[in-house]
């Protein structure tokens, strides 16, 4: 029925591909001002999230300053960057927190790591994972207090034998029916600490002055 | 008049349910309904992204070509979904972390542009922003009645974190039905998605031939009613 009673003007390619690109550009328009209008509580509620989760791997009395204020990014030789959160009192670092990760069972799992300044675990945290719902997820906090094993582990205690799954001759539980997700946590904890190890002087130089040596980026 | 409305609305609910009739969404359906809250959250947000895809569908209607309208209609689409994707983000974010990923699915979400091709291109804006809504809400029907069935099954609760999502005025909506209940980790995993949604389409089938019947029983056959759009 459309064709008989549409006007010519209609048929020609100019009114089609004008009628796309006024669309397309009022995409974008609108776009552009939703942008403007969320993107500033968005990054609001991301460092939110951040601080949540990095007060859950630092103790609140390790730190007089707020943990985002003195980020320090440490770019390994390979050309990836880690960036460290640093707990501050009195000028001093007393902890120290990063992500870490392993390969799971259905992906990357990623964790948060808090150590303090003596190389002690301070608390271990899920950041996100994939692992199979009702096995694998007892690595969650919310779902079973298996990662709290990790609080005061240190490379020394246990030492490297240790440092595995029981299965592997280790000290950490595995759960029944899932071992390969336990085991990347482990590994991905003991790599965190001997990354610690490695960058320690870095993570734990004083701090000279909070305002000048305040980084914000990510 | 008063017919065409309420056509609408028993086909978006029921007899032309986007999930149940055109089997259409399958994809955002098996991957969110791990729980019933999930499922009632994506069906919000989507019923929200049919109406407002509906009504600028049919506010265009008449300068669209037929050359042109895929294009178009997938622009407005994903427009929306990533304009709602946004203020999610923004404004209830506790609620984002647990849907984020699947808020863009949204746009590849067929049975939208199936409404916007099949309904809105043709129909005036009330009209079209009504079957966004009854689609959108026939839609939510299917996510938590699966999302709740395997939720039962899975955990033997229902509705949890139901506060998150609406609130904690709706704590009470969290149940759990089974104390110490050992867990049935097939249903909650995608097979057991597929294998609820093959039963619970069983079941309509059969609830629809019961009611077919009785209707029959009790007057002469009425022409059917089925649209069966694809």
């Amino acid at each position: 029925m459309k064709g008989v009673l549409e006007p010519r003007f209609r048929q020609r390619i100019g009114y089609q591909a004008g009628l796309l690109g006024g669309f397309a550009a009022m995409a974008a328009a609108l776009l552009m001002m939703g942008n403007l209008g969320t993107s500033d509580s968005i990054a609001q509620r991301q460092q939110e999230d951040l601080v949540a989760s990095l007060t859950q791997v630092i103790p609140t009395a390790l730190y007089d300053e707020s943990l985002l204020s003195n980020n320090l990014v440490i770019t390994s030789s390979e050309g990836s960057a880690t960036t460290v959160y640093r707990a501050v009192r009195n000028g001093q670092v007393t902890a120290v927190a990063y992500e870490v990760s392993g390969a799971g069972y259905a992906g990357e799992i990623r964790l948060l790591l808090g150590v303090d300044a003596g190389g002690k675990t301070l608390g271990v945290r899920v950041i996100s994972h994939a692992e199979t719902p009702g096995l694998g997820d007892k690595i969650e906090l919310a779902k079973d207090d298996w990662i709290l094993d990790f609080n005061g582990r240190s490379l020394d205690n246990p030492d490297d034998a240790g440092w595995h799954v029981r299965k592997d001759g280790g000290i950490f539980d595995q759960f029944s029916g899932a071992t390969i997700t336990p085991r990347a946590v482990v590994a991905a904890v003991h790599e965190g600490l001997r990354y610690f190890r490695v960058h320690s002087g870095e993570m734990l130089a004083r701090i000279p002055d909070p305002a000048t040596n305040a980084v914000t980026g990510g | 008049m008063a017919g065409v409305y309420r056509r609408i609305i028993t086909d978006g609910l029921w007899s032309n349910n986007v999930v149940f009739a055109q089997l259409l969404a399958l994809c955002p359906l098996l991957a969110v309904t791990g729980t019933a809250t999930n499922g009632l959250g994506m069906g919000l947000a989507t019923t929200f992204v049919m109406m407002l895809s509906g009504f600028a569908v049919s506010i265009f209607r008449s300068i669209v070509t037929a050359e042109v309208r895929i294009p178009v209609f997938v622009l407005i689409i994903a427009t929306i979904v990533t304009l709602v994707d946004m203020s999610m983000n923004a404004w209830v974010h506790d609620l984002h972390k647990v849907l984020g990923l699947f808020i863009p699915l949204i746009v590849t979400n067929c049975a939208i542009l199936g409404r916007a091709e099949a309904f809105a291109s043709k129909k005036p804006i009330a009209l079209a922003v009504l079957d966004g809504l009854m689609m959108g809400l026939g839609f939510t029907l299917a996510l938590v009645i699966l999302g709740a069935v395997r939720e039962i099954l899975a955990s033997a609760t229902l509705f949890s974190n139901a506060s998150l999502l609406l609130g904690r005025h709706f704590a009470f909506l969290e149940q759990q039905l089974i104390a110490d209940y050992r867990g049935f980790l097939l249903v909650a995993l995608p097979p057991g998605g597929f294998l609820a949604l093959g039963f619970l389409l069983a079941a309509k089938r059969v609830l629809d031939t019961r009611l077919a019947r009785r209707a029959e029983r009790r007057t002469a056959p009425d022409a059917p009613t089925m649209a069966g759009a694809g």
